[in-house]
């Protein structure tokens, strides 16, 4: 072996081992420098390395195996210059599904579309959104939308679509050719189909609503030549009066309609007024909730009473008198007070039949109301459906005349009388296509599917009302390979333009010029993408003065049986929304029943048929459970239609009954109301899932009103119990001081109508899950938002409250003190706040909590099988709001004021070192509310709007009689009838416990 | 002091201390009897369902019992509190009738003890059970961390509970650990088997039985008694402090205290009296456990109806005095009517009631009667829980909140579960520890030998 050597030295003498030892323990203390000198000279013996050696590895082992999940953060290569990670964009853009309309604001968060705000700046919406139109988001991210073209289950490609489309128009055939549409309210859509149709002149364009208001049009065809539906000013009627007509639930347009009605409703000492609603109606609707007067009556007594109230004021006008039904119903009052308040009254019926239609028209003209609380120049432009021209149609797809049938988001073997058998027509056809979104019934039927975008990935416009202008942008790239439907009906008429193209066009020449304006068209455009909404002057009103003989009424004997009445609901709407499972567990606002629909029977009915809730009945061949309704007019029964999907996705499918089957075709119109049926006993039971099932308030002080006329005399009428409660509002222990902000919130009873947006709008913001009718049942909805709804006593027409309660914030809350972990706990702001890291599920602060706001995670609702909802899709997830946590099985949650809003408006005013404003901060409710009935805001300072509202005669706070001293703060409903308030406070006494 | 020549003898049969020390400890050396083999089997069985309902509970969530958004509490917490009323009994027993000087009681404390550890037990499953997340039940102990430190909530009845609860279980455990110490040791000393020898001289804790050492033992006796009597007094009354500390109509009441205390006595000493006729008959034990003494405990159950009776009328009362809404909604039109009559009406019918025959020394003496009166005491005890937890949750405030309850299979398979827990536990207590405690028994067993004429 060679030996090697340092020095001459070494090589002579060998290595020197003192040294070398020395080095070593310098080494070695340079290493274990802070080990005392007992460590660093221990022997390890081999033995020690070998335990040391295993204990790592089996360390190493088992912590390595514990799996993690793989998470990726991929970061932008090139970063868009809009999107900053864990910032929100907002978009203005329009919600159109064909029936509903609402100009909104798309909250984007890195790169997905996870809330819809209300567009405040949209005079067309009035800042609110209705329940389906919050829920749409969802929609989006559905798993049951269509993917991509098909044909048939199998996939297909966009060219051979559109090469047998385009051969199909072009071809020399007999048979019809046909493109079907819900009413188109785009402007350069229209255009389009202007244009498609041009090209191919025997293409016929069938417009196909669900649920139809062609009555409308053509009484206003009759009176005054033109076929509108007039726009509807709640805001400026004195007296309302509607016949069957939901406008603050589903009628028409109820997020504009519900706006208006509620700032008539706005009440203060100030200003002691209020408008006057009287609803005559069957069944009992959301709107004859809020009404201040409401008569259950039968739809033949409903016309009845409408003739009779026709001649009444036709007497007084000098006006020639029809013929009039049979009813003991007395007018003459109404009709004072109508004739009193000439020009600032409102009729408006939601009946189909053009008689009840041209009646109502003929009174509002009598009375002076066109020009100003009707509007004909800014008429409505929804629902433009022709009846008549649908079922001619059903009737040729029978007879096989149909050559191209082109189906665009229209589902008539679904919501057609005779859906079943236009399914198999649609066969007949030589070639159907289906232009949409969802997948759905139709599209089921159609050869091929040439799936649209979701609105809220495609371009477009919309004039909901003539005049107003609305844009809608892509806020997310197409999720599928779906193309726009316009961009479809361009590419077969060999277009070589992209609708975007179209769009601006169509903006450029028809609407820039409208406004007038010294702005470069660019800069113009930017701007209305900003806004939302453009607005002009309304097209010309009607031709001559209107004609009256034309109004002709008769009465066809009545037959035996009930009259039912169908209705849309409003969770549901028509259907459409059927797979949206935040939709289906909406309960009804006034029956509180979801996951299904129901017939509802007056309560003498029942009896005299001796039916319990729940009994399934066969009505007009609809097999449906019964439900008793307190104020549903006696002979009469209603059922909601939207249920009873069976291609509608995971969710929709086969819940309740298609209603839709009992509609009656009559003279060219959908009639909604069904004479003589009768309800047969099938003796089976079916169970509803109710969110509520006591429905009185047991002379509890609950939801408190007053009547406007005691209001006038003493502001504090209906309310004195809180003087009392506040008088004995004594402790201990000294108030909490809140120094900073003291969060509240105030909410109107009187402004608000129950409409349910807010419950929705809170489940898109917070991530809160869907549990599913069994688990509805069991009466564990995760809602962190509800609308209690009260009824009065009596059965026949009882009064109803609606009392929207979310957590509370008390400042001296029952529900902190009893957690052991101190998992929940209030904040210096005045916020009731969850730690849910911290929580163990104890439940006691749910027992404690006297309004019964928290809610506990019975199960994992998130990627569990049992929970099939939008918590256990990947797609679906996308919906969720990153800033709320998901919270885990077995904690505890609850309403949280928003605390992430608060947050996020915080730091934006910190950043520019400035005050917060009032009204800046709001919480989702309060942001999307229709009728502005919830203001949130900093009690600590004196001028915000909150403030002034809980100070306010009308405030008082629920069960405040048990120093709770909740932030939220209820102001008194006041209804616009005579007499005295029922002054609850007279039953009671202050008690504390 | 006893008089023997008044009352009569404790222990019957004129029996030698070998005797007694014979008679007591026969069951450890015989082989099992075939009804305590089908006893085993029965309540193995029902605790094998019990476990499966608590892993389903644990692996699935509260989901699966029938509790809901508005009765948050259910059949986990009216058996919670119904097993620490029947937990009551043995330390009730002991230290009560020890300070009283009720030599007679002798005979029966060693069961009621050994009861109460069971009991006790089966109840501590239930509060930690009914967590949403068992696993982090350890937030609860105010144990030092890097979190701030995050402390508990100490104004949270469930943590004054938690610790009322360990404690009661510590202190009864090592109560009757003590009192077992010189029985084990006669057993080390009279076992033949090798094995035996070794288990029970193990426990023993090599006890020799010099006067130092029965000194010593008196004293922590005397030490540890004195402070298992503050506990029975505290623990129940901070279970009721988790009613009575809520704003729940029908929970927020002074009287609970008291109330709970006096009604686990009730329910504890009903199930001594149960467990007591059950030995007897099936060990054959009547000349250790009397007539006299469940005489004895029958008139102390038929004063503590009295007690019970008197604690109804005063919450029914007060509810109609007070004129509060609420609470007379509660007991008026959901308890003494309504929907929940029924269990109102069970609880008031065997607890107030039905006791109060036992004035008649006819049915005192007759043991199947007061067997059955034991039984139906205990019912009653767990309907009064029942109207107690779920009437007040179900109707409160708010109407429009109002729901019904009815317990899942889960839920009350837990239940039956720590029933055979309970029962399994009873039985190897049969089996395996002198069921009455030798010495106490020799002891006053000489008292009458000194009497005798």
């Amino acid at each position: 072996m060679e030996k090697y050597w340092r020095s001459l030295d070494e090589y002579k003498h060998g290595p020197d081992k003192k040294a070398e030892k020395v080095v070593e323990e310098e080494q070695k203390n340079l290493v274990l420098d802070l080990a005392d000198e007992k460590i660093t000279s221990a022997n390890a013996s081999r033995r020690d390395f070998l335990k040391l050696v295993g204990f790592s590895f089996a360390t190493a082992a088992i912590t390595s195996s514990c799996e993690k999940p793989v998470q990726k953060a991929i970061p932008y290569l090139v970063k868009p210059e809009e999107i900053t990670p864990g910032k929100s964009s907002y978009y203005a853009t329009s919600f159109y599904d064909g029936t509903e309309y609402c100009s909104v604001v798309a909250k984007v968060r890195d790169g997905r579309p996870i809330k819809i705000e209300a567009n405040k700046l949209s005079p067309a919406s009035p800042g609110g959104t209705s329940a389906r139109v919050q829920a749409s988001v969802l929609e989006l991210y559905d798993q049951s939308r269509l993917k991509g073209p098909a044909k048939g289950t199998k996939s297909a490609t966009w060219e051979e679509i559109d090469r047998e489309v385009t051969e199909k128009l072009q071809e020399d055939t007999p048979g019809r050719k046909v493109l079907v549409t819900p009413t188109v309210i785009s402007p350069s859509t229209r255009l389009i189909i202007d244009q498609l149709k041009g090209k191919y002149p025997d293409l016929e364009w069938v417009i196909y609503d669900e649920v139809s208001a062609g009555s409308i049009r053509k009484a206003h065809n009759m009176i005054f030549g033109k076929p509108v539906i007039p726009g509807c000013h709640f805001e400026d009627a004195e007296i309302i009066v509607s016949f069957d007509a939901d406008f603050l639930g589903t009628w028409i347009s109820p997020v504009e309609f519900s706006g208006g009605y509620a700032r008539k409703r706005e009440v203060s000492k100030d200003h002691a007024e209020m408008s006057k609603h009287i609803q005559f109606e069957s069944g009992y609707s959301l709107t004859g909730s809020n009404a201040d007067e409401r008569h259950p009556v039968t739809p033949v007594e409903s016309k009845a009473i409408l003739s009779k109230l026709y001649n009444a004021i036709a007497v007084k006008k000098g006006v020639e008198q029809i013929s009039e039904g049979k009813t003991s119903f007395d007018v003459a009052k109404i009709a004072n007070a109508l004739m009193e308040q000439q020009g600032k009254s409102i009729l408006v019926s939601g009946s189909n039949d053009p008689q009840v239609q041209l009646m109502i028209a003929g009174l509002n003209v009598m009375l002076g109301n066109y020009g100003s609380t009707i509007d004909l120049t800014r008429h409505i432009k929804l629902k433009q459906g022709d009846d008549m021209a649908a079922d001619q149609l059903v009737e040729s797809l029978g007879k096989k005349e149909v050559s191209l049938l082109i189906m665009a988001d229209v589902n008539p073997v679904y919501s057609h009388a005779g859906g079943a058998d236009i399914a198999d027509a649609i066969g007949n056809a030589g070639l159907s296509v289906y232009i949409g979104s969802g997948m759905n019934e139709t599209a089921a039927a159609c050869m091929y599917t040439a799936p649209d975008h979701h609105y809220l990935e495609a371009w477009g416009d919309a004039e909901p009302v003539k005049g107003t202008f609305s844009l809608q942008q892509p806020t997310i790239h197409p999720l599928y390979q779906t193309r726009a439907f316009q961009d479809s009906l361009l590419k077969w008429m060999e277009d070589e333009r992209e609708y975007y193209q179209v769009l601006r066009e169509a903006w450029k020449n028809k609407i820039y010029p409208l406004a007038g304006t010294g702005k470069e068209f660019e800069a113009w455009w930017n701007e209305q993408l900003q806004a939302g909404v453009f607005m002009v002057g309304g097209g010309p009103s009607a031709k001559g003065s209107p004609d009256l003989t034309v109004v002709n009424v008769n009465f066809p004997p009545v037959n035996d049986g009930m009259s039912l009445t169908l209705y849309s609901s409003v969770g549901l709407s028509d259907g459409r929304h059927a797979n949206n499972p935040w939709l289906q567990e909406l309960p009804d606002p006034v029956t509180k029943v979801c996951w299904d629909n129901y017939l509802s029977v007056s309560v003498t009915d029942a009896e005299e048929m001796g039916l319990s809730d729940e009994d399934v009945v066969q009505v007009a061949g609809v097999k449906v459970p019964v439900l008793i309704q307190p104020g549903q007019a006696k002979g009469t029964c209603s059922m909601a239609i939207g249920y009873g999907r069976t291609v509608a996705g995971k969710v929709g499918d086969h819940v309740g009954a298609n209603a839709f089957r009992a509609v009656h075709h009559e003279k060219g119109f959908r009639n909604y109301t069904i004479e003589g049926v009768t309800l047969e006993r099938t003796g089976e039971k079916y169970s509803l899932a109710r969110t509520q099932t006591h429905h009185t308030m047991e002379d509890r002080p609950i939801v408190r009103e007053t009547t406007l006329e005691s209001y006038r005399k003493d502001p504090y009428s209906g309310n004195h119990f809180h003087l009392d409660a506040e008088s004995h509002h004594d402790s201990l222990y000294p108030d909490t001081e809140f120094d900073g902000h003291h969060w509240g919130l105030a909410v109107d009873l009187n402004k608000c109508v129950g409409c349910n947006n807010c419950v929705v709008s809170c489940i898109a913001e917070n991530n809160i899950a869907t549990v599913g009718k069994e688990e509805v049942k069991n009466r564990r909805i995760m809602h962190w938002m509800r609308i209690d709804r009260y009824f009065s006593d009596n059965a026949d027409n009882p009064k109803t409250f609606h009392q929207p309660v979310m957590c509370q914030h008390c400042d001296n809350a029952p529900c902190e003190n009893v957690c052991p972990v101190a998992a929940t706990m209030h904040s210096n702001e005045g916020l009731n706040q969850v730690a849910y890291i911290r929580c163990i599920g104890t439940k006691y602060c749910i027992n404690n909590c006297p309004y019964r706001v928290r809610r506990f995670n019975w199960f994992k609702y998130v990627n569990n099988e049992k929970f099939n909802f939008h918590l256990n899709e990947e797609s679906t997830k996308m919906v969720l709001n990153p800033d709320v946590t998901v919270r885990s099985r077995g904690v505890v949650e609850k309403c949280s004021f928003c605390v992430q809003r608060i947050q996020e408006k915080k730091l934006e005013a910190k950043l520019e070192d400035r005050q917060l404003e009032d009204g800046e901060v709001q919480p989702a409710c309060v942001q999307s509310c229709p009728t502005n009935a919830l203001v949130f805001g900093d009690m600590n300072k004196k001028d915000a709007k909150v403030t002034k509202l809980i100070k306010s005669e009308r405030n008082y706070h629920l069960l405040e009689q048990l120093h709770t001293l909740p932030s939220v703060g209820y102001l008194t409903k006041v209804r616009n009838t005579e007499g005295g308030p029922d002054d609850q406070e007279e039953h009671h006494t202050v008690h504390h416990s | 002091m006893y008089k023997t020549e008044i009352r009569g003898p404790l222990i019957l049969g004129n029996k030698s201390l070998g005797q007694i020390s014979e008679e007591i400890t026969s069951p450890i050396y015989q082989r099992p009897k075939m009804w305590w083999l089908v006893g085993m089997g029965i309540s193995s069985i029902l605790m094998l369902l019990g476990f499966w309902a608590i892993y389903v509970t644990i692996s699935t969530g509260i989901g699966t019992w029938g509790v809901n958004n508005t009765v948050g509490w259910g059949w986990a917490i009216i058996n919670f509190v119904w097993w620490i009323g029947i937990g009551h009994a043995g330390t009730a027993f002991s230290i009560f009738l020890l300070i009283l000087r009720q030599e007679w009681r002798s005979s029966i404390n060693r069961a009621a003890e050994a009861m109460t550890v069971v009991a006790v037990g089966c109840a501590a499953i239930f509060p930690a059970l009914h967590m949403g997340r068992i696993w982090d039940a350890f937030f609860i102990l105010p144990y030092p961390n890097t979190r701030g430190p995050l402390w508990v909530n100490y104004n949270s009845p469930l943590f004054w509970d938690f610790i009322a609860i360990s404690a009661y279980l510590l202190i009864s455990a090592s109560f009757w650990f003590l009192g077992m110490i010189p029985d084990f040791a006669t057993i080390r000393d009279t076992s033949k088997s090798k094995i035996k020898r070794m288990v029970y001289g193990f426990f023993a804790m090599g006890w020799r039985g010099s006067s130092w050492e029965w000194k010593r033992y008196e004293g922590l006796a005397f030490v540890l008694g004195g402070i298992a009597a503050v506990l029975v007094v505290s623990v129940h009354s901070i279970v009721s402090t988790d009613f009575a500390v809520s704003v729940e109509p029908g929970w927020h009441t002074t009287l609970f205290p008291p109330y709970f205390v006096v009604g686990a006595i009730f329910s504890g000493f009903a199930m001594v009296m149960t467990l007591m006729v059950i030995i007897r008959k099936l060990y054959k034990l009547n000349d250790f456990i009397t007539d006299r003494h469940l005489d004895n405990v029958a008139k102390i159950l038929m004063f503590v109806s009295l007690i019970m009776g008197a604690s109804y009328l005063t919450e029914i009362f007060i509810a109609w005095y007070s004129a509060n809404e609420y609470e007379l909604f509660t007991f008026f039109r959901n308890r003494l009517t309504g929907e929940y009559t029924i269990q109102f009406w069970i609880m008031f019918i065997c607890n107030a009631l039905v006791p109060q025959l036992m004035w008649f020394k006819k049915i005192r003496k007759n043991i199947t009667a007061i067997f059955i009166i034991s039984i139906l005491i205990n019912i009653g005890m767990w309907f009064e829980r029942f109207n107690i937890v779920v009437t007040s949750l179900a109707k409160d405030y708010l109407p429009s909140a109002w729901v019904d309850y009815t317990p899942t299979f889960v839920e009350i398979s837990v239940f039956l579960g720590t029933i055979g827990i309970f029962a399994t536990g009873v039985l190897l207590f049969f089996r395996y520890i002198p069921m009455i405690a030798i010495h106490e028994v020799k002891m006053v067993n000489k008292l009458k030998v000194n009497k005798k004429r």
